[in-house]
């Protein structure tokens, strides 16, 4: 039967411990302020101000308009002008420019056929560095646009086939989606490398050598060393909610207790995932490596980043294992949909189920011996 | 007072292909301070381990407190203060909040913890260092923090591994009059060391060298049953005089200690004194009786094989 009184002895020694190491501390509150402005401001989808350059062999009103209007776009920027193709694909093998907007000496007479529709073939031509498919997606987007003897005309835009509606984030800003997301990365590395660490720490300066000839049990250990970094999982997360919501007006849940209990569950997760870590490495180092290992998928794989749909099925089942993917889909319901914890429910029980089966291995693993 | 707390028999531990501890036989009563002495590498603190549990022998019995080890190890932790070779509380907590800790960690109640610890903190001199964090204590009160944290809950038995490899001789002889005070009220103390004045504290002592026992008696026992001779010379150009003797198969080893030579003949002498007086004639000598150290020299290295040759 665990002791409350050892299990408090080591969670209040971890506490004192925290506050007096100065620059972990620290680190509590600065990965997610800073990791957020970076993040917040810097990561967006919404591709604008593509540098490109225009070989205008037409040289016509027609031709100078279309390129005014692609500019009043936002999408380009026409930051060169070409005579020849061939000095513009150099411009683009060199990176000068993204993309390179061909009009053909017979641009007018092309778009007057098409306009009559006696041509079916386009009227000018986009080249574009396929080797970003981002920003490629974004220039070709342009290609459709409605073009008339006067220029685009957005007021002839055909009506719409099917109409589109778009819930929860209708202005399509990245930091709503990434600001949530951020979480479960910035918990991953703080609660994993926290934990490991902090029992590896132990053994590398010879504590544990002591705390192993004592009645501690393995399970007490265990428990004593996440409770504290509970608390520092739900500061760094109330951390990233509010300046969230103060800089980049991600809304805040409308179900504060299905935000804490899906937190909850992550944290727990992770820290679990950090005394799994700890049972396995031997220095602080190797404790460190490992938290990169888990890290990486976690920011790559659990649709943080990237969709998870668009993964391929392999790539799918291996984000599965990661608690992040599951916390990743979790808190966007949460903060972003209103979604409560109990409609959530194959996350929840692998969250769940994950730090239980990994407190039983890692107290199982911990051995109160040296060999 | 003859009662057996720790009883070993054949205890072996091999690290790979290495063998760490060969065939250990021991047997410590109650109440005695039981040294452990050898140098570095010899087995003191594997020893330490196999006998507190942290290792699992390779083969060979232990019982320590009438536990049976490895299977009884989780009982024998509530019974036993260990010590370890390295400062192993914690530098970044006070005096004061090491000692509770290690006193919740033993399960003291809120009522006996206070007490104890006061209680404690004036036995070993730090009443004023206790707000004082255990990383800014010099090597003697970190050493006195260690024995106070060890013997908190009051153990039967306290292994020390080599606990004043890093304190001044004043500490230690301060920390040598607690662990004979813990001795005469009931406490066995296993300890470990390199130094041949704590080993001679000692009520009984155990060679070691390579994972095995060379010797095993009380330290007065072990100089009076050496059965090398011992001689000091003295004159000029002692070194010559003892890289002359060294390689002999006669001698056991020479050693140089201000203006003598200190001279260990091997047993196999009939007639020793003659002996040596025929080798350098002229030089003035003088027959001494055998201390530790002469018995440890003997017992261990180049001397051992010497020893045994002859």
């Amino acid at each position: 039967m665990p002791s409350l009184r050892r299990i408090n002895a080591i969670m209040f020694k971890e506490l004192r411990q925290l506050a007096r190491d100065r620059i972990t501390f620290a680190m509590i509150v600065m990965i997610p302020l800073i990791q957020l402005v970076l993040f917040g401001y810097a990561i967006n989808t919404d591709v604008r101000q593509v540098p490109s350059a225009v070989v205008d062999l037409a040289g016509t009103a027609q031709s100078r308009q279309l390129i005014y209007d692609l500019e009043a776009s936002q999408v380009v920027q026409f930051s060169h002008r070409f005579d020849s193709v061939v000095q513009a694909e150099q411009a683009m093998t060199s990176g000068v420019v993204a993309a390179v907007l061909v009009l053909p000496a017979d641009f007018q007479r092309r778009l007057a056929l098409r306009q009559q529709g006696v041509l079916l073939q386009p009227v000018a031509q986009w080249i574009t560095d396929g080797s970003d498919p981002l920003l490629s997606g974004a220039v070709s987007v342009l290609s459709q646009l409605p073009l008339t003897l006067q220029g685009i005309d957005s007021s002839n835009n055909p009506a719409a086939v099917m109409q589109v509606v778009r819930y929860f984030n209708p202005e399509q800003r990245t930091a709503v989606n990434i600001v949530p997301g951020l979480i479960a990365v910035i918990l991953t590395m703080t609660m994993v490398l926290f934990t490991s660490a902090a029992v590896v720490r132990e053994r590398e300066q010879g504590n544990m050598e002591f705390l192993i000839t004592t009645p501690m049990q393995p399970l007490e250990l265990m428990l004593g060393k996440i409770v504290p970094y509970i608390a520092v999982g739900c500061i760094q997360t109330g951390i990233i909610l509010g300046l969230g919501h103060l800089l980049f007006a991600v809304p805040l849940p409308l179900h504060w207790l299905s935000l804490l209990v899906v937190t909850l569950l992550f944290i727990l997760a992770s820290l679990t995932l950090g005394l799994i870590i700890s049972t396995r490495a031997t220095t602080q180092l190797q404790a460190m490596q490992v938290t990169v290992f888990i890290l990486l998928p976690s920011i790559l794989l659990s649709g943080f980043m990237f969709p998870y749909a668009a993964m391929p099925l392999a790539a799918q089942w291996l984000a599965e294992v990661l608690p992040a993917t599951h916390f990743v889909r979790m808190i966007r319901a949460v903060v972003l949909r209103d979604a409560q914890w109990w409609t959530l429910s194959y996350d929840v029980v692998y969250l769940a189920g994950f730090t239980l089966v990994g407190l039983v291995i890692a107290t199982l693993r911990f051995k109160k011996r040296l060999d | 007072m003859t009662e057996i707390v720790i009883e070993t028999r054949g205890l072996t531990k091999y690290f790979g292909d290495y063998c760490a501890v060969n065939n250990l036989d021991l047997s410590i009563r109650r109440g005695a301070i039981y040294g452990f002495l050898g140098p570095n590498g010899c087995g003191k603190s594997t020893t330490m381990r196999l006998l507190t549990g942290l290792l699992t022998p390779c083969a060979g019995e232990v019982r320590v407190l009438g536990n049976e080890l490895p299977q009884q190890a989780e009982a024998l932790r509530r019974k036993i203060g260990y010590m370890t070779q390295k400062f192993s509380l914690y530098d970044n907590l006070s005096v004061m909040e090491n000692l509770q800790f290690v006193a919740q960690i033993y399960g003291l109640t809120k009522r006996q913890s206070p007490q104890r610890i006061a209680q404690l903190l004036a036995l070993y001199h730090l009443e004023d260092k206790q707000k004082v964090r255990a990383g800014a204590l010099s090597g003697g009160q970190k050493q006195r923090l260690a024995l106070a944290a060890a013997t908190l809950h009051e153990p039967p038995l306290l292994l020390l591994d080599e606990p004043t490899s890093a304190v001044d001789p004043e500490n230690r002889r301060e920390f040598w009059e607690r662990l004979f005070d813990l001795s005469d009220a009931g406490t066995t103390i296993l300890v470990s060391t390199h130094y041949m004045d704590e080993a001679e504290r000692c009520h009984g002592l155990a060679i070691l060298e390579l994972g095995q026992k060379r010797a095993d008696a009380s330290p007065q026992q072990l100089m009076r049953q050496l059965k090398a001779s011992v001689f000091l010379l003295q004159g000029d150009n002692l070194r010559q005089l003892g890289k002359q003797l060294a390689p002999m198969s006669e001698v056991i080893s020479t050693a140089q200690i201000g203006n003598t030579l200190r001279v260990l003949l091997a047993p196999a002498l009939a007639e020793p004194q003659q002996w040596l007086q025929r080798q350098l004639p002229g030089t003035s000598l003088q027959r001494v009786e055998p201390n530790l150290e002469d018995v440890f020299v003997a017992t261990t290295g180049v001397g051992y094989a010497k020893s045994a040759q002859n």
